[in-house]
């Protein structure tokens, strides 16, 4: 008997119970690819302003700190292995390993909410967020640059709070063993997610931190 | 039963190749970070997008499970970067012929 026949049988009691891991993961997938394509208009909005203004992108991109930008990518790389080895525990039945993880991954998603806020925090302090008077007397190609840092980091943040909040109800189902070593779906795909967020910054960090 | 099967199969490469990955991503970020610092003038573009392209594949593979899952996810995700790919074309064509 396998796995997931034990599963069926065990709620039995309400009759049986239909479940489709590879359709629920399809159906992550198919969400998956209507954010890659959200982002990926705006990298494609970011490749023609940058094609325009080649010179003012790599004078901008030198306010930025290449050392956060860095540090924060090993945070995402970093909760991106923890999530998944919360899944490969939960896989073989680890219950607290797998919480382990995932409290580590929700504290690297917090580091890197905190690093975003002492980024924006110094930018702003210096006179460059949108609609600035500042950053408006600088050259056309300057103020797009910081517009789509905006827009982009910021969409990007708003994605690792998702992510946190997702991981979070994911860790409260692990502990009430809603999520078993039979039935993980959840906690799959709530990792693609996380896993998407990473991949997402993959691109934005060399795009925005390192074009000196 | 196809389905069966596929839950024995779902354990990937475990603890020791996550960590492996890990470590090579890492490795990939340093890279992408020194180079950063060398001008290799028109060829720095493509290679920070060819290490990011390099680090998505890896975790693609890897942390999201598509090496070890069925064909039909690798059929959605080509048509998908394929669809991207044309939009990036199409608009590329757009600007340098105006």
């Amino acid at each position: 008997m396998s796995q997931s026949d034990q599963a069926i049988t065990a709620s039995g009691d309400h009759g049986h119970e239909h479940r489709d891991d590879i359709g629920s993961k399809m159906g992550m997938w198919l969400f998956l690819f209507t954010e890659l394509l959200l982002f990926g208009g705006m990298f494609l909005a970011y490749g023609y302003y940058r094609y325009l203004y080649s010179d003012e992108f790599h004078f901008a991109a030198t306010e930025l700190s290449t050392s956060i930008g860095t540090l924060n990518t090993v945070i995402l790389l970093t909760s991106s292995l923890t999530v998944a080895l919360a899944i490969a525990a939960i896989q073989k039945g680890k219950k607290n390993f797998a919480i382990f993880n995932l409290v580590v991954t929700i504290g690297f998603a917090l580091a890197f909410m905190v690093n975003k806020y002492f980024e924006w925090a110094a930018k702003m302090h210096h006179g460059i967020y949108p609609g600035a008077d500042e950053l408006l007397a600088k050259s056309n190609g300057e103020i797009i640059f910081f517009g789509l840092y905006y827009v982009m980091t910021g969409l990007h943040g708003l994605h690792v709070v998702i992510g946190l909040v997702l991981l979070a109800v994911m860790l409260v189902f692990v502990i009430q063993d809603k999520i078993t070593k039979d039935k993980y779906v959840a906690l799959e795909n709530s990792g693609l997610y996380w896993h998407l967020v990473d991949l997402i910054w993959i691109f934005l960090f060399p795009l925005f931190y390192l074009i000196q | 039963m196809s389905q069966h099967d596929n839950n024995h199969e779902h354990h990937g490469i475990g603890y020791g190749g996550l960590t492996l990955v890990w470590l090579g991503l890492l490795a990939l970020t340093s890279i992408t970070v020194s180079i950063a610092g060398i001008s290799l003038g028109e060829y720095t573009l493509f290679v920070a997008m060819g290490i990011a392209c390099v680090k998505s594949i890896l975790v693609v593979n890897y942390f999201m499970h598509i090496k070890f899952e069925e064909p039909i996810f690798k059929v959605f995700i080509g048509i998908s970067l394929f669809t991207l790919v044309v939009i990036f074309i199409l608009t590329y064509f757009d600007i340098s012929f105006r």
